[in-house]
């Protein structure tokens, strides 16, 4: 594999962002072109990434001083390259980048029709394809913070996309200041590996770690801070409690977005830095916390699901619900039914958000299933497709979600039983809230508004196309690389990246799978009984219910004890009394004390020639005298 | 006569001359203190010069009494064109400087 | 008592006399005449100390030219009248004297002292005058550029002078 391949990889969505992003004006009038240049863009990046995955697959790869492209900060004992680190891992994250990401990008073409801010939309998304694979790429971890934190700009961009939305901006600004403390973590972990090993390189630190050949600037525990460091940013970035608040609200972005990054691709990012860390976890036996904080997640975003009415929100907490899946995943040690469960909710979560997409195209941009209903008459390939990604998601047998949340429940046994236990729970209620919103939205009676009824119709092809390819792999990919389970063909691919997984997952699986495919048709069945036929609006109204459907007020509660103590903290202590009483006092002081001083030194400038004379008599006096008298 | 007769009176002068300064108010008279200063200058060299059997002192006053000249014709003319603006010589009228 | 010192005395006490008396008279017109006064002492003492050139110059430049000037201006503005009250600055009258006595304290110091500084205490006093000749010779040598930039600084106050006293707009006469 050639250092080209992988800068042309690297380059052509920043092309696209540029292009996009400083011909704008001129692309205004071409709104097509300007989608399509940018889907081309990232088309270009996925023929590299398949390229560079066949190059993997025959045992090819990039580590170390061949994937260097230059020097970046060079200092007397330690440097900084710009460098690359390709192995099964990266080409995995490659693919899924680039491919769903393709997609979305055509998808989008059609989605953001007619939206006044069509090439920036373009230019932000090629630009987060590119933070995006520099995360990926990076061989140190200063490249990964660079790609985490350019993810992170642009996710606040696209967020805020409809900035004349004031919902819009406030969610936009919710995420950034979220995944600045996480960020934090991040930095402050990457600063206590640098201290301890003199160097951010994957390759030094993980042989060095493995030697036990490195600073213990905190003890014996110097690798468990690190690596609980590191993973307060990955809760950050991937919305797991206690910083998960900002994902629900990041849907004020168009819904593709939601799709690419809020679902398919940053989120997983704090996965991926799991796993690349892999020895690091490994070493410092910090993947329990990993994992409880994961199904912990798990369970408590699937229970906020099943009280939403908004598609977009149920999705969401989905979302939050699966990445605390793949925490768990990466958590046991299971780490490649981590990555793989990442992989196969890309595509299924993926999947769901661009239908839902579909929907709100169709609906006028309604979001509340309650007004929905009986959408399968009239929206049949949206419908198709969601049911597919729903029975992915739920766990129907021989579907993709099947297989990755089967081995990591399967992994997680080995480890501890009440988290398995938890995931079990977990799973149904993702059944349940899945088909929930399938039944309410696309059975039943039709509660559409008439206004918005007799307009409602199949998305254009450019927008349906994609759901279709999406779907395939949506079904059939967990079978085509999960078959077998721990030996599956996906676990050779990946067993040279990741150490041995500490306990060997035990029992039947064939046993483990019974019990999930149970699990998730039970939900599907007791979906079904409630919301076949129901009309949504009467829905219980006990205290539990209320409970959940305000999010057990945990935006309240944030709001309550950080945001007010800190505001009212800033505006009194620190603005009325620090800021205007002491530094604006210290400050107009001075230039009160100055203007005092100049007030009675200007009473020396009386203009009268014979008073300067006098001075200077006076000078040339008292010099004199020095002069003589004292010298 | 010795050398330090001369340079006490050219101390004594001098030093009237910068009490004239001081003292009045007319800017032609400040001006004559100022000739009156350096005069005693050039006492202090002629006298100076000849002690040390030196002719550089003389030389120097000729350059003194040129600048003096200089000066006093700038000077006047300054003094002038204040009259014309503003009726007045007295320097203590003169005081568009005040702070 | 020998004539040197008599006439010493004499030209000093007249240069000291006129000296006070031009700080004194309430009428520039007087304090002109004062000035001319000791001017002339002065040349007196140059002759004295031997000085024929700076002495002659001394009455051409100052009691001839410059204090003709002076007298000149004083007329053409006619300042006799407009300043013949409270010519002293009350307030720093105390004030100057003081400063005055200090400073001519210093200097008499400095004088006794003079001959105390080995460079003087070990000369050689001439009493020979020193003649034009030596002076030009010094000019004309050693000193030439400064004698030059002299004219350039008489030039420029020339330049100077029409400039300030110049009427302003077209209607000169």
């Amino acid at each position: 594999m050639s250092l080209g391949l992988i800068v042309v990889l690297l380059i052509s969505p920043f092309a696209g962002f540029l292009i996009n992003g400083l011909f704008g004006k001129w692309l205004k009038g071409k709104e097509k072109l300007s989608g399509w240049i940018s889907a081309l863009a990232v088309f270009v990046s996925f023929a590299c990434s398949i390229i560079a995955f066949t190059s993997v697959r025959g045992g090819g790869g990039m580590s170390g001083d061949e994937g260097i492209l230059y020097e970046w900060i060079k200092g007397e004992s330690f440097a900084f390259n710009i460098g690359f680190h390709v192995d099964a891992l990266t080409t995995v994250m490659l693919l899924v980048i680039t491919g769903v990401g393709f997609i979305i990008h055509v998808y989008s073409i059609g989605y953001m029709h007619g939206d006044s801010g069509y090439t920036r939309y373009f230019a932000y998304l090629n630009l987060f394809v590119f933070a995006m694979l520099i995360l990926v790429l990076g061989n140190n971890y200063l490249m990964m913070f660079v790609g985490w934190e350019g993810v992170g700009l642009c996710s606040y961009l696209l967020i805020g996309f409809w900035y004349e939305k004031q919902s819009a901006t406030d969610a936009g600004k919710k995420a950034f200041i979220v995944n600045r403390i996480g960020d934090f973590g991040f930095l402050l972990g990457m600063f206590t590996l640098f201290a301890a090993f003199g160097s951010l390189d994957f390759t030094t630190i993980f042989d060095s770690a493995d030697a036990g050949n490195f600073q213990q600037i905190f003890g014996a525990s110097t690798l468990v801070i690190a690596t609980l460091l590191l993973f307060v940013g990955a809760v950050g970035k991937s919305a797991q409690i206690p910083l998960y608040v900002w994902l629900p609200d990041a849907m004020e972005g168009p819904t593709p977005v939601s799709a690419l990054i809020h679902a398919a691709t940053m989120v997983t990012a704090g996965v991926y830095m799991i796993a690349r860390s892999a020895v690091l976890y490994e070493l410092a036996e910090t993947g329990e916390v990993v994992a409880w904080i994961g199904v912990l997640t798990a369970f408590f975003a699937a229970t906020i699901a099943l009280a939403q009415n908004d598609i977009k929100r149920i999705l969401a907490y989905s979302t939050v619900s699966q990445l605390g899946y793949m925490f768990v995943g990466v958590g046991v040690g299971a780490y490649a039914s981590g990555i793989f469960h990442l992989v196969t909710h890309a595509f299924f979560k993926g999947l769901m958000f661009l239908t839902a997409g579909s929907v709100m195209h169709a609906m006028a941009n309604e979001l509340d299933m309650r007004k929905m209903g009986g959408l399968r008459a009239k929206m049949p390939i949206t419908h198709w497709t969601f049911l597919v990604g729903a029975m992915a998601i739920a766990g129907v047998p021989f579907l993709s979600g099947f297989w990755s949340k089967d081995e990591i429940l399967h992994s997680a046994w080995a480890i501890s039983p009440v988290i398995y236990g938890i995931g079990l729970i977990t799973a149904f209620l993702t059944a349940f809230y899945m088909f929930r919103l399938i039944f309410v939205t696309f059975y039943g009676e039709s509660r559409v508004e008439s206004g918005v009824a007799s307009h409602l119709h199949e998305s254009p092809p450019v927008m349906w196309v994609p759901l279709a390819i999406l779907a395939i792999p949506s079904a059939l990919i967990g079978l085509l690389l999960g078959w077998g389970g721990h030996n599956s063909w996906f676990h050779h691919f990946t067993e040279h990246v990741f150490p041995k997984a500490h306990g060997e997952a035990s029992g039947n699986m064939l046993v483990f799978m019974g019990i999930s495919s149970v699990v998730g048709l039970a939900g599907i069945a007791f979906a079904w009984i409630r919301y076949r036929e129901r009309v949504p609006a009467a829905e219980p109204t006990h205290a539990l219910h209320k409970l959940v459907a305000n999010k057990y007020y945990i935006d309240e509660v944030y709001n309550a004890v950080i945001v007010q103590p800190i505001k009212n903290g800033s505006h009194y202590l620190l603005w009325r009394i620090l800021d205007t009483g002491i530094i604006d006092g210290i400050v107009n002081g001075v230039a009160a004390a100055i203007r005092l001083i100049g007030g009675t030194l200007r009473r020396l400038q009386t203009g009268l020639v014979q008073a300067y004379i006098v001075s200077m008599v006076v000078g040339i006096v008292l010099f004199l005298a020095y002069y003589l008298f004292v010298r | 006569m010795g050398l330090e007769y001369y340079l006490i009176l050219s101390a004594l002068l001098f030093t009237t001359g910068v009490i004239g300064v001081l003292i009045r108010r007319n800017a032609i008279i400040i001006f004559m203190c100022i000739e009156l200063m350096l005069n005693a200058a050039n006492l202090a060299f002629v006298a100076i010069s000849r002690h040390l059997g030196e002719t550089t002192g003389q030389v120097f006053v000729f350059f003194v009494m040129t600048v003096a000249a200089a000066e006093v014709a700038i000077g006047l003319a300054i003094i002038v064109s204040v009259f014309k603006h503003r009726q007045t010589v007295n320097v203590d009228e003169v005081n568009s400087l005040k702070g | 008592m020998n004539a040197e010192q008599i006439l010493f005395i004499v030209f000093g006490g007249i240069s000291l006399v006129g000296a006070v008396s031009v700080i004194s008279f309430r009428h520039p017109i007087y304090s002109a005449l004062a000035l001319i006064v000791t001017f002339f002492a002065q040349a007196g003492l140059f002759v004295l100390l031997g000085a024929h050139f700076v002495a002659a110059a001394q009455v051409i430049v100052y009691a001839g030219a410059i204090m003709v000037l002076f007298l000149f201006v004083i007329m053409l503005l006619n300042l006799g009248t407009l300043s013949a009250s409270g010519s002293i600055v009350g307030k720093l009258k105390g004030v100057a004297i003081v400063l005055g006595l200090l400073l001519a304290a210093e200097g008499i110091y400095i004088a006794v002292n003079a001959l105390n500084e080995t460079a003087v205490a070990s000369a050689q006093p001439t009493a020979a005058p020193v003649t034009t000749y030596q002076i030009g010779e010094l000019l004309f040598s050693k000193y030439l550029l400064p004698f030059e930039v002299t004219s350039l600084i008489l030039l420029a106050a020339l330049i100077g002078v029409i400039v300030l006293v110049k009427r302003d707009g077209p209607d000169t006469d």
